[in-house]
């Protein structure tokens, strides 16, 4: 179980994993997540569910290398196991009569978005795309994402690549060239989505964002991963992880994901260390 | 030895535990209560009187032979005074430590009357600890996987409840198969009860016993989620037993609650017990504790959140309490152990608001005063609120012991059950039958937060329902 069967690079400390569940494989459904545990003393972590082959009986992970437990799974290879993996978790998307759809992913989000945007295809929901990164370099999945969607458009905060400048400018700028779109779907760095949300509530168009809260059980038990929706208390774990972006309490969610900055720095740090002296798994 | 020659041990009081000093344990996790040696324990097991007609049993809820195993220590038998606990109670060392034996047994115990109770509870965990000690093959605990062909049974949670049940129809001869969402068994003894009431190698050391006996238990496995009730039948269990607990945290909806610094004790004390942040860095997951640290709640959770805070080296930690302390749900001992440990307690106090800092942290918390008024449903006297009472104490953290309802994840997801008001499964007290033919569901998932030994207690009922459902099924 939760053998790591492909590894594939995607950018740097960008990796896609695809790894063997076939149970966690058999229930998955688009915007669905896992947490999984690297190691005996490790943290449990949530990684949103990117793609699943069910007859393969495989998941398909994609993570950014930010603090510890990130980079000890980056450094697994093929033929690896994930000590621990539980899921699907989350509510899955609603992908029903969506109208047409702009979705938004940036970085990372691209990929975490990809499952829903194949599925919305599938459906027949007519989809534009906008990929969003700092630069070239960073962008991921171009090529697998456009044969699912109507239009795929780029932005690089350098111009490397695309529009020179963010996604909500191109975004504004769809839509004010008559684009009329029934739903956007935002998925990426808390900013980013907040950005959004707040572009498209001038223009009345109804917003799903994907919320990335702390989370350590992932079944409702702990409440850490509690944010505001309009006014309310909810768990993104069980209610979510998707929301109305246009009630999301976004800068309550942002200082709340700060929470741990301190002591994450030292178990990176820690962890660099004792990996220059070949000691793995310290 | 004969009866004749016996004489009891007529002392008033109960030999004492020896217990770490309350200022050093206040800095560490290690064991508060150290345990009966063997001659603490021989001279209380002569206080029992051998009553004819023991009251004792009748208020074990999983009626432990009680006088049996305590004639046993005082005959020197200790392996065999633990078979006879276990022939009822597959937890021995878990309930000889968290069960509250002064509302139980020892509540009824004879030598109550005139004196202290004999001291069943630590006489228990003597002998279970004793147990521990010798070499497996010595204790010669049963494994029956070899026979196990009476039926198949799935059992969702790993607590008390999950685990006895479990237990007993292994026993039966079932082939049982333990489903549990977290990647370690074991419910809340695991993640919720601190190590320095209940070490986590003790509950470690039950779980290894259920799963010698053959029961295969599954971690990772959020049923509801991966698999359905309904799917467990279509793979040919034959009945499921859910012991999923009272998991879901209580918030007050207080202005506030959101600050970086606010936790429930559920989160609190899982990042603490579970994933052992309080050896973090050498466990990956942090936990971070301001110098002042309120508590808000009564119940034995609060007073576990509260002395962990100690531990992790807060300088000041209060508990906040609207009711006094007659209507505190905690065990005495407990309550006595976190005054002795320091522990401030700020009785008929609420809070009203939460006050952060520029930063999003919490820096204060308003509360206001409270006085008893009329009974309420409860029985206990409502607290109202002392005009003009509002005072703001200054904390950094605040955690939310205000107790916990049951996990909908299962009921969301199956047909067929009737739920109670607060998101409960209904099932019969006798049986565990739930209105699902072949579902059956105990502890805390019924009862809302309870005891150890309540849902033990239900587990072992619902195992001899499940092996009567089962056989009238196949008969
Ligand atoms: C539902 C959900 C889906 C996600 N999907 C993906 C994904 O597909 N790919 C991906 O790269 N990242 C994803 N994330 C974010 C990912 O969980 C964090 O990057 C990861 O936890 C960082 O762990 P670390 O130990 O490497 O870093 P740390 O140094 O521990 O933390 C760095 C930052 O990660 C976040 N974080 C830390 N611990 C947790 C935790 N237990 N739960 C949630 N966030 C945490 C915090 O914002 C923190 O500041 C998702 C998060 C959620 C909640
Ligand atoms: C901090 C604390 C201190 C306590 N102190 C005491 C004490 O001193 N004495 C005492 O007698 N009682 C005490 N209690 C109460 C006692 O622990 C509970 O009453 C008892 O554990 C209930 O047992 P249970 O088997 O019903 O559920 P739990 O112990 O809650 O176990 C339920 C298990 O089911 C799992 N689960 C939930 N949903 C699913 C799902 N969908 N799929 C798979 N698995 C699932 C959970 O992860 C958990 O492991 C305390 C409780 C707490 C929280
Ligand atoms: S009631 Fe008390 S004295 Fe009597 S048998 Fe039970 S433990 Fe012994
Ligand atoms: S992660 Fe614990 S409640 Fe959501």
């Amino acid at each position: 179980m939760n053998k790591i069967i492909r590894k594939t690079p995607l950018a740097p400390s960008v990796n896609l994993i695809e790894v063997e569940n076939p149970l966690i494989a058999r229930k998955a459904q688009p915007g669905q997540f896992i947490i999984l545990r690297v190691h005996e003393n490790g943290e449990r972590i949530p990684l949103t569910i990117s793609d699943y082959n069910r007859e393969k009986g495989t998941i398909t992970l994609i993570f950014q290398e930010i603090g510890k437990t990130t980079t000890m799974l980056g450094r697994l290879g093929e033929g690896d196991c994930i000590r621990d993996l539980v899921g699907p978790l989350g509510k899955p998307t609603d992908l029903e009569n969506l109208g047409r759809v702009v979705v938004i992913g940036g970085g990372l989000g691209t990929a975490l978005v990809f499952s829903q945007v194949k599925e919305m295809h599938k459906n027949g929901t007519r989809v534009d795309v906008i990929v969003g990164a700092r630069n070239e370099s960073l962008i991921i999945l171009e090529e697998e994402i456009k044969p699912y969607c109507e239009n795929l458009y780029i932005a690089t905060d350098d111009g490397s690549k695309g529009h020179k400048g963010f996604v909500t400018d191109l975004l504004k700028k769809l839509i004010e060239d008559g684009n009329k779109y029934d739903r956007a779907v935002a998925v990426g760095p808390l900013i980013m989505m907040k950005v959004v949300s707040n572009l498209t509530r001038q223009y009345g168009v109804p917003t799903t964002v994907s919320m990335n809260p702390i989370m350590i059980d992932g079944t409702g038990m702990c409440g850490g991963c509690r944010l505001s929706v309009g006014g309310e208390t909810r768990f993104a774990c069980v209610d979510g992880p998707e929301f109305d972006g246009h009630l999301v309490d976004f800068d309550q969610v942002i200082k709340r994901t700060g929470m741990y900055r301190e002591q994450e720095k030292i178990a990176l740090d820690l962890y660099r260390e004792c990996c220059k002296r070949g000691e793995h798994n310290a | 030895m004969p009866e004749q020659k016996r004489k009891a041990n007529l002392a008033k009081k109960k030999v004492p535990m020896p217990e770490q000093e309350p200022r050093v344990r206040a800095r560490n996790f290690e064991e508060v209560a150290m345990g009966y040696t063997r001659e603490q324990a021989l001279e209380e097991a002569r206080r029992c009187l051998r009553c004819k007609e023991p009251h004792c049993v009748e208020g074990c809820p999983v009626n432990v032979q009680i006088p049996d195993f305590i004639k046993f220590i005082e005959e020197e038998k200790f392996l065999e005074a633990y078979k006879k606990i276990k022939e009822t109670n597959s937890l021995p060392a878990v309930c000889g430590r968290v069960c509250p034996q002064e509302n139980q047994c020892e509540k009824l115990c004879l030598r109550g009357k005139k004196s202290e109770p004999v001291a069943i509870g630590r006489l228990e965990r003597f002998v279970a600890d004793y147990a521990a000690s010798l070499p497996p093959a010595e204790v010669g605990e049963e494994c029956l996987s070899g026979s196990l062909n009476k039926g198949k049974v799935a059992v969702i949670g790993s607590g008390p409840s999950g685990v006895t049940c479990a237990g007993d129809l292994t026993k039966m001869g079932y082939r049982v198969t333990m489903f549990e969402a977290f990647h370690t068994p074991g419910g809340v003894l695991m993640y919720g009860i601190p190590e320095f009431r209940l070490p986590k190698d003790v509950v470690q050391r039950e779980i290894d016993n259920v799963k010698k006996l053959g029961v295969d238990v599954q971690t990772n496995m959020v049923i509801g989620k991966i698999l359905s009730i309904d799917e467990l039948f279509e793979q040919g269990y034959n009945a499921v037993y859910i012991g999923t607990g009272a998991g879901l945290p209580i918030f007050l909806r207080l202005p506030g609650e959101n600050l970086n610094g606010v936790m429930s004790a559920n989160e609190f004390l899982t990042r603490v017990n579970l994933m052992k942040a309080y050896k973090f860095p050498e466990y990956d997951t942090p936990v971070k504790i301001g110098r002042r640290v309120a508590v808000v709640g009564g119940g034995n959770v609060a007073m576990d959140a509260a002395r962990s805070a100690l531990r992790l080296g807060a300088e000041k930690v209060y508990i906040v309490y609207r009711r006094s302390e007659q209507e505190m749900p905690a065990r005495r001992e407990e309550v006595h152990h976190a005054r002795e440990e320091g522990i401030e307690f700020k009785l008929l106090t609420n809070p009203v608001t939460i006050i952060g800092d520029d930063n999003g942290w919490v820096k204060g918390m308003e509360c206001v005063e409270m006085e008893l008024g009329e009974p309420d449903a409860s029985g206990r006297r409502r607290p109202v609120v002392k005009q003009g009472s509002e005072h703001v104490i200054d904390v950094e953290t605040v955690i939310m012991a205000l107790g916990t309802t049951p996990n909908p994840l299962i009921a969301k997801t199956t047909g067929g059950l009737e739920l109670t008001r607060f998101g409960g499964i209904v099932a019969d007290e006798t049986t565990g039958r739930t209105k699902r033919p072949g579902v059956f569901a105990g502890g805390d998932i019924v009862t809302g937060s309870a005891t150890v030994i309540l849902a033990m207690g239900a587990g072992k009922k619902a195992a001899v329902a499940i092996n009567e459902h089962i056989r009238g099924k196949h008969e």
